[in-house]
């Protein structure tokens, strides 16, 4: 039988100082004396963020929090909360000055499921003060390596703990180090892939603008690691607030010597400049942005076994990925190793957008269900609004539906559904959201970004959205949807580069998944979720309506007449379906068809 | 300033807690206004220009008043953290210049939680 209450006792080494332990025995005694043994469960559990009041008792499924225990206060607090189900406001967390307690951040499912290791100083240090990071074990990492790790090992640690590139695809990071430093040419290079540039996302941004020391130290060993002298920070232009502090960063690492000749004393030269990208999506792939960095034009590449910049060996990883090298070597490969699930170790960094209510950014362990990312930590949909759909993986991913929704994230679980883990965007959907125009608006993107070398990419992106466009206005033919994968097979097949292989992504997945949505757009010429505005009318509902007037005053078309406190009617003529009076409606009483 | 050699990281480190960390030290409050992108465009310029202005017009000596990224929780920006010696910091969401005025007039000077804006005590878990 599993038991109904969590007793969760913190057990860090600051509780344990003040006596958590003690509270510990004297909890479990006492339960067992009143045979609560079956339903109450005592955890030991990490520093809870709070332990300056340890020792510190959280009390699971209610979330109370109790705080500064004494042994004494245990048979009280077990008789009353355990057994007679009141809990003991005396000993719970209360605010100086204040009646009722505030809940205790990791208490919030917001915070609660998150765990951070790239973002370990989000919001905690000023990101332009090298002094705080250092504060917070920044650069002993690379103290660390520079001192007593050999090349190899820093490798092996890396190789170890199941580390992955955090831009999207996943490549194994050791190896990519490994088969760098095994070339023999020199000098060699360190870039960080900071061109995000998918629709809402904004990890790399927040990383960067968070903590841009600790993306500086991982490049930094990964020089030392690969025995590299140069490196570049490939950094959009469209993110002035994450240039400067990233400006700023280097400048204070060279002033400490942590950038520059002879590297904390140790020999290892190496230094790091910022490169801005003009905003092309298409820089974001790899040959791509060798060739930006290089002044060339950035059309893509056939992929060489190994890119290089300036003929030279070079390792690019994501914001991300870097972020992460120092907390691996700090607190060891098997720690990291045991995060995660079989084939994607650690947390992943996850920007959540679209109709969610806690828009942010999260870093959660891998293998969370996306249930636990959108409804639990996202805090559900905004107006209790039935979920649709996630997008994740950008232009190059696919969309993930309801049905789905106890996928475990890593990144062969999101492959298997059609999608990908991509650089971390996640863009939830309601019910109203028309996938066909979802699909629609992503093929656009990549159209528009689309480098033009190729001419499946280049023209097949063009014929894909003018389908689209045809079936999101209401002229779908017979065929359109056998067109689309059929077109889509192709484009994935004679693309040269991750962009055009991938942008089919967004309309073979909501093919796969909602081809219903395509067939009523095409037979019926209708859009079910009531968003394309060649497919549906507004009217109103003379059983709701109240006469308020508010549509009518709202209506820039001045579509809306009717008298105060009579039945109001739309002129269809005049309507230009912009969905003002749905908003403005207090009652209901707009209708979509 | 003079390149630092390893064990220079220790002492660097020492001398921020005494003075951030407010374990030891002449500062008894710490006001973080988190100051990522999404902060500074809901408004988180106005949220320090008006702690700066309490700041002087009070003229306290031990509150610090600090900048930091995003706290994660994008949609609720602005965000403090009120951090008070010995105590769990707080974190205040949704705020604008007069919001902020109050919190520093009752937290940060008068020690009371002004729990209508705070959205939780504590820290995240890291690492």
């Amino acid at each position: 039988m599993p038991h109904i209450t969590n007793a969760m006792i913190c057990t860090c080494t600051n509780c344990i100082s003040n006596g958590a332990l003690d509270i510990k025995d004297a909890l479990e005694s006492e339960i067992k004396r009143r045979g609560l043994a079956d339903d109450v469960l005592i955890v030991p559990t990490g520093a809870s963020g709070l332990c300056v009041k340890g020792p510190i008792l959280v009390v699971q499924p209610e979330g109370i929090f109790y705080q500064q225990l004494k042994t004494k206060d245990i048979p009280n607090l077990v008789e009353e909360h355990f057994l007679k189900g009141r809990p003991v406001k005396k000993l719970m967390y209360v605010p100086p000055g204040e009646e009722s307690p505030i809940p205790e951040l990791r208490s919030i499912p917001f915070f609660k499921g998150q765990r951070l290791i790239a973002l370990r100083n989000r919001g905690m240090i000023d990101p332009d003060s090298i002094d705080e990071y250092i504060a917070r074990d920044g650069y002993k990492a690379l103290a660390k390596v520079l001192a007593s790790m050999t090349q190899e090992e820093v490798i092996k640690e890396i190789s170890d703990s199941g580390l992955r590139g955090r831009g999207g695809a996943g490549f194994p990071t050791g190896r990519k180090w490994e088969s760098r430093r095994k070339d023999p040419r020199t000098p060699r290079y360190i870039v960080c892939n900071a061109d995000e540039g998918d629709p809402g996302a904004f990890m790399d941004r927040s990383i960067i603008e968070a903590d841009p020391h600790s993306v500086l130290e991982g490049m930094t060993i990964g020089a030392y690691a690969v025995g590299a002298s140069g490196g570049y920070v490939y950094l959009r232009i469209e993110y002035p607030l994450a240039v400067k502090r990233m400006q700023l960063a280097i400048e204070q690492a060279r002033e400490y010597g942590l950038l520059g000749k002879d590297i904390l004393g140790s020999g290892l030269d190496f230094d790091v400049q910022i490169f801005k990208g003009a905003g092309a999506f298409v820089c974001g792939e790899t040959t791509s942005l060798v060739a930006s960095i290089e002044g060339r034009i950035p059309e893509p590449r056939q992929r060489p076994p190994r890119t290089t910049l300036w003929g030279k060996p070079v390792v690019i990883n994501n914001v991300e990925t870097w972020a992460n090298v120092p907390a691996i070597i700090n607190w060891g490969a098997k720690w990291f190793s045991q995060i995660g699930t079989e084939t994607s170790k650690g947390t992943k960094v996850f920007s959540l957008a679209g109709n969610i209510n806690n828009a942010g950014l999260v870093e959660v362990p891998m293998g969370i269900t996306l249930r636990e990312i959108v409804h639990s930590i996202g805090g559900g949909i905004p107006k209790g609004k039935k979920f649709k759909a996630v997008q994740t993986g950008g232009p190059s991913g696919g969309f993930i539906p309801a049905s789905l929704l106890d996928l475990r994230v890593d990144y062969e679980q999101l492959d298997k559904a059609g999608s990908m883990m991509g650089s971390g965007g996640m863009i939830v959907m309601d019910e109203n959201t028309c996938m066909v125009e979802m699909a629609r608006y992503f093929v656009a993107f990549t159209n528009d970004e689309s480098c033009g070398k190729c001419t499946s990419c280049r023209e097949g992106s063009y014929a894909l959205l003018e389908i689209l466009n045809r079936i999101c206005k209401g002229e779908g033919k017979e065929g359109d949807v056998e067109l689309l994968e059929e077109l889509g097979e192709a484009i994935r097949d004679a693309s040269l580069c991750g962009l055009g292989q991938s942008l089919p992504n967004p309309v073979l997945s909501s093919i796969r998944h909602f081809r219903d949505e395509y067939e009523a757009h095409i037979k019926e010429k209708r859009c079910p979720a009531g968003a394309c505005r060649a497919l549906i009318t507004f009217a109103i509902d003379d059983e709701k309506c109240t006469g308020c007037t508010r549509c009518a005053k709202n209506c820039p078309q001045e579509a809306i007449s009717g008298e105060a406190k009579e039945v109001h009617v739309i002129d269809q003529d005049k309507c230009i379906k912009c969905g003002i009076c749905l908003d403005a409606c207090k009652f209901d009483a707009v209708i979509v068809t | 300033m003079p390149k630092i050699r390893p064990e220079d990281l220790d002492r660097i480190g020492e001398k921020i807690k005494r003075t951030m960390l407010l374990r030891e030290g002449a500062c008894r409050v710490k006001i973080i206004v988190h100051m990522g992108t999404c902060g500074i465009a809901a408004g988180a310029r106005d949220v320090m220009k008006a702690l700066t202005q309490e700041m002087e017009k009070a003229d306290v000596k031990d509150v610090l008043l600090t900048i930091s990224s995003c706290a994660g929780l994008c949609s609720r920006e602005p965000m403090v953290t009120i951090e008070v010696k010995d105590q769990p910091a707080v974190k205040y969401v949704d705020l604008n210049a007069e919001k902020a005025g109050k919190i520093f007039s009752d937290h940060v000077l008068g020690g009371r939680i002004v729990s209508e804006y705070a959205l939780a005590a504590g820290s995240e878990r890291t690492l």
